[in-house]
């Protein structure tokens, strides 16, 4: 094995995780370096879910080796828990503590004391802006709050390393710039951070750099605007009125764009990745309307997770659940249908 | 360790004051099930004036089911914090693994012992006395508490085992409910049908029933002496089930939690 490299927080090498004839993970290479925001990226079943629990002790390895602040998560699981923080995909608070009695809780088994606990569970209340509500059971909390109170939890030790799975899955839209903008203040202040997520918008907000993951599979990896390079610039979307026109407007459209269109015909929706937005969508107006095409939608939109699998693989994002979160039990009948 | 354990059995009470089904459980079912021993029954098997005699007889029997009840909330607040994640973020933390265990079955202790008091007030109030002296009562209830600790270890185990809470409850409910009926926890041995009247011989929720029962001095006078071992011996055969359940099973619930991931 290579010797630990200093100015990694996190790395892994041909992590292979299997349930049964499922493979999560076939192989994944992973180097964080200190102090960086890493986007793990990639639909439900793809991998990440189970990465993060590899590297968070809570699952091992069939093959591969992990490093977490330079601690081996294999031979030394307790070192690397004193190191990081989680917070997991479904908020872990318990809905009958007060916010506050969580933190606590979560404090003294970090081994803070009594006091200390008491003090940081204060701290991280305000930081959240959650003091308002911290002495009430968190079952009266809204999702964005028990998000925020979970992230809290897993900042209690000030964790060097920090693992998120997906923080914002389920919150609305205010929920999640909420949460974004605490993530954002987060990391300023040089914590290590790995994320998972599933939007495009998410890691390109908050990571510097991104991996795309599919079928635990690494398919991309490289900073934000990287990856949007190769996706293209923003998505002319077309929803034609008659579906019997839609080729029509493929045809006339596909010049218009670059890279591989994706039709829809279920949604009679035409889409491809453009250059400069507005020139694109007035031209393709134009044609339409001097073809004769009737439309029901048009618009611009950011490209999407589904627009890099589509450029990069070919295929649109398939949604499975992810055998790490189910521990393989049905995922093995799905691989079947599949 | 220790202190880990605390932390977390500090987390399970302050459950009880504030989750209605738990509070319901311990401090209002307890008087229930007393009462209504105390006069459906007390009134239906304790002919011929014997009434006071049967009430006696039943607090034992009653105490068991109930402390033996109290172990599985222990399985279905596993089964839930394992669902809520709540069991992952303990395992990503550097706290004693065997800790979320531990503190877990001692609050079920903590639970049993508020829910004995409750009861015995409630038996004092209809009639029931202990006839013998402080200390062998006080040993009847710590034989009840240890083997209701026992039983909550195997509860530990399947609540870490089955999916979900409710799971738990009813798979809980059907073993148990069995199980402290055929024995001598509500009638005496000898009413019993033969082939039931075995089993409540070896059942050990018999001999818990049985030991607590005589350090009470609640044993009926007149009641012929039995010939099974285990009842001979009750307090004795009581241990020895609590010792090999918790050899057998604080392993068996440790290995499963260091497995469990949330579903």
């Amino acid at each position: 094995m290579d010797p630990t490299d200093p100015d990694l927080a996190v790395r892994a090498r041909g992590l292979v995780k299997r349930y049964k004839e499922v493979t999560a993970l076939a192989g994944v290479d992973l180097d964080v370096p200190r102090g960086s925001v890493l986007g793990l990226l990639g639909p439900n079943g793809a991998g990440k879910t189970t990465i993060v629990r590899i590297l968070s002790t809570l699952l091992p390895a069939d093959e591969g080796t992990a490093e977490v602040a330079g601690v081996d998560v294999r031979r030394d699981p307790a070192g690397v828990r004193r190191q990081i923080g989680l917070s997991g995909q479904y908020a872990a608070v318990d809905e009958y503590l007060t916010g506050f009695e969580n933190l606590v809780m979560i404090g003294r088994l970090y081994h803070l004391g009594k006091k200390r606990s008491a003090e940081r569970a204060r701290e991280l209340l305000a930081d959240f802006r959650l003091d308002e509500a911290g002495d009430r059971p968190t079952r009266t909390y809204s999702g964005g709050m028990r998000r925020r109170l979970d992230l809290a939890g897993a900042l209690v030790a000030d964790p060097p390393v920090l693992f998120l799975d997906e923080p914002t899955t389920g919150l609305d839209p205010r929920g999640r710039t909420d949460m974004w903008e605490v993530i954002r203040s987060l990391v300023s202040g040089g914590t290590t951070l790995l994320l998972t997520t599933q939007y495009l918008e998410e890691a390109d907000m908050l990571a510097d750099d991104i991996v795309v993951i599919d079928r635990g599979r690494i398919i991309a990896r490289g900073t934000a605007d990287e990856l949007k390079r190769q996706v293209g610039g923003e998505q002319l979307e077309v929803t034609v009125r008659e579906a019997a026109r839609l080729d029509d407007a493929e045809r006339l459209l596909t010049p218009l764009g670059s890279g591989r269109p994706y039709v829809d015909r279920e949604r009679r929706t035409f889409s491809v990745s453009v250059g400069t937005g507005v020139q694109a969508l007035t031209a393709a107006l134009r044609e339409l309307e001097s073809a004769g095409i009737e439309l029901d939608d048009v618009g611009l939109r950011r490209p999407t997770l589904d627009d890099v699998f589509l450029t990069l693989t070919g295929h649109v994002a398939e949604d499975d659940d992810d055998p790490g979160a189910t521990e393989g039990a049905d995922a093995n009948a799905k691989e079947t249908v599949r | 360790m220790l202190s880990d354990a605390s932390v977390v059995a500090w987390r399970n009470i302050i459950k009880i004051k504030r989750v209605p089904d738990l509070l319901v459980f311990t401090t209002l079912s307890p008087i229930m099930f007393v009462l209504l021993f105390a006069y459906v029954f007390g009134g239906a098997i304790g002919q011929n004036g014997n009434a006071q005699e049967y009430r006696e007889f039943l607090m034992a029997g009653i105490f068991a089911q109930t402390v033996i009840f109290g172990a599985t909330i222990t399985g279905a607040g596993l089964a839930e914090d394992v669902k809520k994640g709540v069991i992952d973020r303990f395992r990503s933390l550097p706290m004693a693994p065997s800790a979320v265990l531990t503190g877990r079955t001692l609050s079920d202790v903590i639970n049993n012992v508020i829910v004995l008091v409750v009861m015995s007030l409630t038996g004092l109030i209809v009639g029931w006395r202990i006839r013998d002296g402080f200390w062998d009562a006080a040993a009847g209830y710590l034989l009840l508490i240890v083997f209701a600790y026992a039983v909550s270890w195997i509860m530990a185990w399947i609540g870490m085992l089955v999916p979900s809470p409710e799971v738990v409850n009813n798979a809980s409910f059907i073993v148990i409910f069995p199980l402290t009926f055929i024995a001598v926890t509500f009638v005496p041995l000898d009413t019993l049908p033969g082939p039931l009247q075995s089993i409540a011989e070896w059942n050990p929720v018999s001999s818990a029933t049985q030991a607590s029962r005589e350090l009470f001095g609640n044993i009926p006078a007149g009641t012929p002496e039995t010939t099974a071992w285990p009842l001979q011996h009750a307090a004795l055969y009581t241990l020895i089930w609590t010792v090999v359940i918790l050899l057998i099973f604080v392993p068996l619930a440790n290995l499963q939690y260091r497995r469990s991931t949330s579903r």
